[in-house]
């Protein structure tokens, strides 16, 4: 009995010593976790999810917080990524947070009617438009994100979102297995 | 003679080469409208450089680009451009892409050609007269010759291979370009050794082809090249390729990531040797190339040299038309490489080595429906990379992409070898392709959200600074604010003016009380 | 788009499944014959019946998967299962056993894994082990070869062994051990493997009789490696594996241990080798994992059968090395041009 209750004990206070050297040894510094969710999120900064930006939401799904699928831009694809790396249930899209567009949007911006206000500018999270006060406006139709959050603050309602240009490039073989299933569905 | 060595793999094709010899060399007649691609190379988009209702000459600059990696458009005959949009070019997809259209006037008028003494002129001089040319390379792959040459001349290049192998059924027009212009071809190899100055030239063809190799060696005895061999390889599917071709020839592997010139081997087609030929000697820009049309659907087979952007239905109209009914499944390249093209109106191109005219049956395959993998690794015997397909096979069907890239993806070089023997005739090379343009997408979107990333940080970062700034700007003043008024204090501490003021009110009141008392 | 864009190659496909195992089933055929000829009609009516059964398995558990069966059913990897199957049977059994085995093979063995192309083990081989577990009295009923008795059993009595269930010990004259289960029993009671090869079971090499079907296993083998519907890796490996492993017992005791010939010549060792071994589907898919599978195979066939409770382990020895062959494909993987 007594030897028992030793020998447990011992094992017991053995086991905490080596797990205890291994929490110091094989200390992670900083949060990877958030750094893994916050590369596979789309970096749209749009917002959608209801978080500042996409790193604010990856901090959110680390601690639990959010779930895994608010996140429009990235659509299904995103979802799937995110419940493995996380090890959770893959779920559908929240559609409060916005529908998933295969083709994604550019912000183009009405140089005619622009008055040079300067609010796209400060609005838009990965600064990708160009101007000055009073002067013109553009939009960089590389770094656009197609976030929308230009949109709101123009007053004369001179941006619009359009599907950014699909060139032959974009066209992508489709394997026959996938080719069969489509012609199961036409 | 060199030792010839093996490569891995590969197979025996029936040829179906004699059906496009027949006859010789035929020269195109024009069309009365070219369709010219704007980009008909591998790199950037070129950007026109004429607008519609320009009159162009023959071998003026239509559309071109400044890129590196870069080959100009060239009118091939004189006439106006009447319009600049979207038609449908060769592309695997069937899309269409932006092309200047030029309606031809027929006098095929030229401008003056500026021929200038070639034995004058330095090797940048020449690799800038080839790049002038808009010439790449003809064996199909059309990358632009000029920046290849020029990275050859900076890696400094031992052997210069010659590639007159043309490996691929059914195709015939570097056959009959060796026997037709087989000086040209031995002139072109010399100016290109005159650019890289290599220690060894070799010109390779597969002994399949006696007639060329017989007038390739008669006009290299006439040209007399310095440390030039012409070597005849045995005939095996795909030993033209580019990386096949040097194993053959010397045995040693390119490794991977790197390219045929970072180990001393710089190899072009012989078409090509040709084009820079025209171009150095006679200031003609790549308007021309030889096309075989051959396949089964196709009345008189042959070769023709065809002005490019001619629509590919001029061509089968100049070869007696479709054998069986008014279509034909239309294939661009050889049937192993090549690409199905979504119809007759498809112009010419550069790469536009060949164009296959089938019967519809000849290829029937039920689309998207094959047996399954058997593991019976037949694949793994005939593929000249050394893969694993039928690993690769599995990882894409499961769509484990970075699974396919550890099996090497990337090294595959779509010869069709596998997907050729494959018992339960699965088409491999298909899902090779949509791994390869799914893994493209990704990286494309992930290089996009990497900079939106960096972007964003970079934006909060700086607006937090200006926070920072705004705060401590804030700060100083409020600082300066104290001080100034701790100063004034200490100077007239006897006076609080406060206290001052309230006396002065308090007198006031006072005043105003005994007046009205 | 409904339109469907296939990718090169536009080549008339040269090979197909059926072509494949119509070349295995015309590789069976002399071996098949030799056998029949030397035990009677019975192996016939085996193979019939396994085939038949294994068509209406396949077919009934595709429609239920709803898969197109016709497909399926024609390109034959059904009737090659369901053959090598019948030839790993004792000469006579009665049809339940040929039922239970060949819908435990198709079922068990290929459907439940996916079908053909994604199942792990050998499914013939799966029927065959799980009949020798679950009725081993009818599984070890073997017969004299002809050429021993001078006589077979008749069509006609075979048909009511095999349908009527006529009492099997009315024909005792005609049933025996094989020579590897004589061979076992023998050393079992301590005698000398000269003393045991004198009984009229056992011939020059190996049993008297086998050794014919065996050497018409091996001509119909190397027609496979001609058309290249295998290649040599894992028959020689397989074979060259027991006959090193025996060869090496053999020199150190040939009391106990008998020649590498006898091995090599008796029981399923051969058509193991060129028909069950190299079913591509189970086995190692990479040169250099094939002759480690057929190495493995050789010498577990050779410790089955001296050290195990079995008397031949070709079939386990298959199963064993199925296993293993995720593991040596991985590790086997050759060099990719260009790569280090």
């Amino acid at each position: 009995m007594i030897l028992a209750i030793l020998t447990i004990s011992l094992m017991a206070g053995l086991f905490g010593l080596i797990l205890g050297y291994a929490a110091i040894r094989f200390k992670v510094e900083g949060n990877p976790v958030v750094d893994q969710i916050d590369s596979l999120l789309p970096q749209t900064q749009c917002g959608q999810c209801t978080y500042a930006g996409c790193r604010p939401y990856a901090e959110a799904i680390a601690n639990g917080e959010a779930p895994i699928n608010q996140c429009p831009p990235g659509g299904q694809s995103t979802i799937v990524a995110l419940a493995d790396l996380l090890g959770t249930e893959v779920l559908e899209l929240n559609a409060e947070h916005g529908e998933h567009l295969e083709v994604p949007l550019v912000a183009i911006i009405d140089e005619q009617t622009c008055i040079g206000c300067t609010l796209c500018i400060q609005a838009c999270p990965v600064d990708a438009i160009l101007g000055a006060a009073k002067h013109m406006h553009t939009v960089i139709e590389d770094e656009c994100t197609g976030c929308k959050l230009c949109l709101p603050p123009c007053p004369v309602d001179c941006i619009e979102m359009i599907p950014s240009v699909q060139t032959i490039d974009d066209w992508k073989w489709s394997t026959p297995r996938d080719q069969l299933e489509l012609l199961k569905d036409a | 003679m060199p030792k010839l060595h093996h490569f891995h793999g590969g197979l025996h094709l029936d040829g179906h080469k004699a059906e496009s010899l027949t006859q010789g060399l035929q020269q195109a007649t024009l069309p009365e409208r070219l369709y010219l691609p704007l980009r008909q190379h591998i790199g950037q988009y070129n950007k026109p450089l004429v607008d519609v209702g320009n009159k162009v000459l023959k071998g003026h600059v239509v559309a071109a680009n400044s890129s590196l990696i870069r080959a100009a458009v060239h009118a091939p005959s004189s006439g106006t451009v009447s319009a600049i949009g979207k038609y449908p070019i060769a592309h695997p997809s069937g899309q269409s892409d932006d092309c200047i259209v030029i309606d031809i006037d027929g006098k095929d008028e030229a401008a003056d050609p500026h021929i200038k003494d070639l034995t004058q002129l330095s090797p940048p001089e020449l690799i800038e007269l080839i790049c002038r040319a808009g010439i790449v390379g003809l064996g199909g792959a059309a990358f632009p010759a000029s920046p290849k040459i020029a990275r050859g001349k900076t890696n400094g290049i031992d052997t210069l291979i010659i590639n007159g192998v043309e490996c691929e059924p059914y195709i015939t027009c570097d056959d009959i370009l060796m026997r037709s212009y087989a000086d040209e071809v031995v002139r072109g190899s010399g100016y290109l050794q005159q650019i890289l100055s290599p220690k060894t030239t070799l010109i390779a063809i597969e002994d399949n082809k006696p007639e060329a190799i017989s007038s390739m060696s008669k006009a290299l005895k006439d040209n007399s090249l310095a440390n030039t061999e012409l070597v005849s390889i045995p005939t095996i599917y795909p030993s033209g390729g580019e990386k096949q071709l040097i194993q053959v020839l010397t045995g040693k592997e390119v490794p991977h990531g790197q390219l045929a010139f970072d180990i001393g081997f710089f190899c072009q087609n012989v078409g090509t040797c040709v084009a820079i030929t025209r171009a150095l000697e006679q200031d003609q820009p790549l308007i021309s190339r030889i096309v075989t049309i051959s396949g089964d659907n196709i009345a008189r087979p042959g070769n023709w040299e065809t002005r490019l952007g001619t629509p590919i239905s001029h061509l089968i109209e100049l070869a007696g038309g479709y054998r069986q009914g008014d279509r034909g499944h239309l294939i661009m390249g050889g049937p192993m490489m090549g690409f199905a093209l979504s119809g007759s109106q498809v112009p010419i191109v550069k790469a536009s080595n060949n164009i296959m005219v089938t019967r519809e049956e000849t290829i029937a395959r039920t689309p998207g429906y094959h047996d399954e993998c058997i593991r019976c690794s037949k694949c793994t015997e005939v593929c000249p990379a050394q893969l694993l397909p039928q690993q690769l096979y599995w990882h894409t069907r499961a769509k484990a992409y970075d699974r396919t890239e550890e099996f090497h993806l990337f090294n595959c070089i779509e010869c069709g070898c596998c997907s050729a023997v494959c018992p339960s005739q699965i088409p491999l090379v298909q899902y090779y392709r949509a791994a390869k343009s799914e893994i493209r997408a990704t990286q494309k979107a992930q290089f996009k959200s990497d900079r939106a990333r960096i972007r964003f940080e970079f934006r909060e970062k700086r607006l937090l600074l200006k926070k920072q700034q705004d705060e401590e700007r804030r700060r100083l003043k409020r600082e300066a604010l104290n001080k100034k008024r701790a100063t004034s204090d200490e100077t007239d501490s006897a006076t609080d003016p406060v206290q001052a003021a309230l006396e002065r009110v308090k007198a006031r009141k006072k005043a105003i009380q005994e007046e009205s008392t | 788009m409904t339109s469907v864009i296939v990718s090169s190659p536009y080549v008339a496909p040269v090979n197909s499944l059926k072509r494949l195992m119509i070349q295995v089933i015309v590789a069976l055929l002399p071996g098949t014959l030799a056998y029949a000829w030397q035990f009677g009609p019975g192996v016939l009516i085996n193979i019939c019946l396994a085939i038949l059964f294994a068509l209406g398995f396949e077919a009934g558990i595709l429609k239920l998967r709803a898969k197109p069966v016709m497909p399926h059913l024609t390109d034959f990897s059904a009737v090659v299962a369901a053959w090598l199957f019948a030839l790993c049977l004792p000469m006579h059994a009665p049809w339940w056993l040929v039922l239970v085995g060949i819908g435990f093979a198709m079922v068990a063995g290929k459907h439940l894994y996916g079908g053909l192309g994604f199942n792990p083990f050998n499914p013939a081989m799966v029927g065959y082990v799980a009949l020798l577990i679950s009725f081993p009295r009818e599984m070890t009923t073997w017969y004299l070869p002809g050429s021993i008795s001078g006589e077979t059993l008749g069509l006609a009595d075979a048909f009511s062994y095999t349908f009527g269930g006529a009492d099997i010990q009315q024909w005792d004259a005609l049933t025996s051990a094989t020579p590897l289960d004589q061979l076992k029993t023998g050393i079992g009671l301590n005698i000398a493997i000269d003393e045991i090869r004198q009984a009229p079971l056992f011939g020059e090499f190996g049993g008297k009789g086998w050794e014919w079907i065996a050497f018409w296993w091996v001509v119909g083998g190397l027609w496979l490696l001609v058309t290249r519907t295998i290649r040599w890796h894992i028959p020689v490996a397989l074979l060259g594996g027991m006959l090193v492993i025996s060869s090496a017992f053999y020199l150190i005791d040939p009391d106990i241990y008998a020649s590498p010939l006898f091995h090599l010549l008796s029981g399923a060792a051969v058509i193991g080798a060129f028909f069950i071994a190299t079913d591509p589907v189970t086995a190692a898919t990479t040169d250099k994992g094939r002759i480690i599978y057929g190495l493995l195979i050789g010498l577990l066939i050779y410790v089955i059968r001296v050290w195990g409770g079995f008397p031949d382990g070709v079939a386990f020895a298959v199963l064993l090395a199925n296993m293993c062959v995720p593991l040596i494909d991985y590790y086997s993987q050759p060099r990719v041009y260009g790569e280090k």
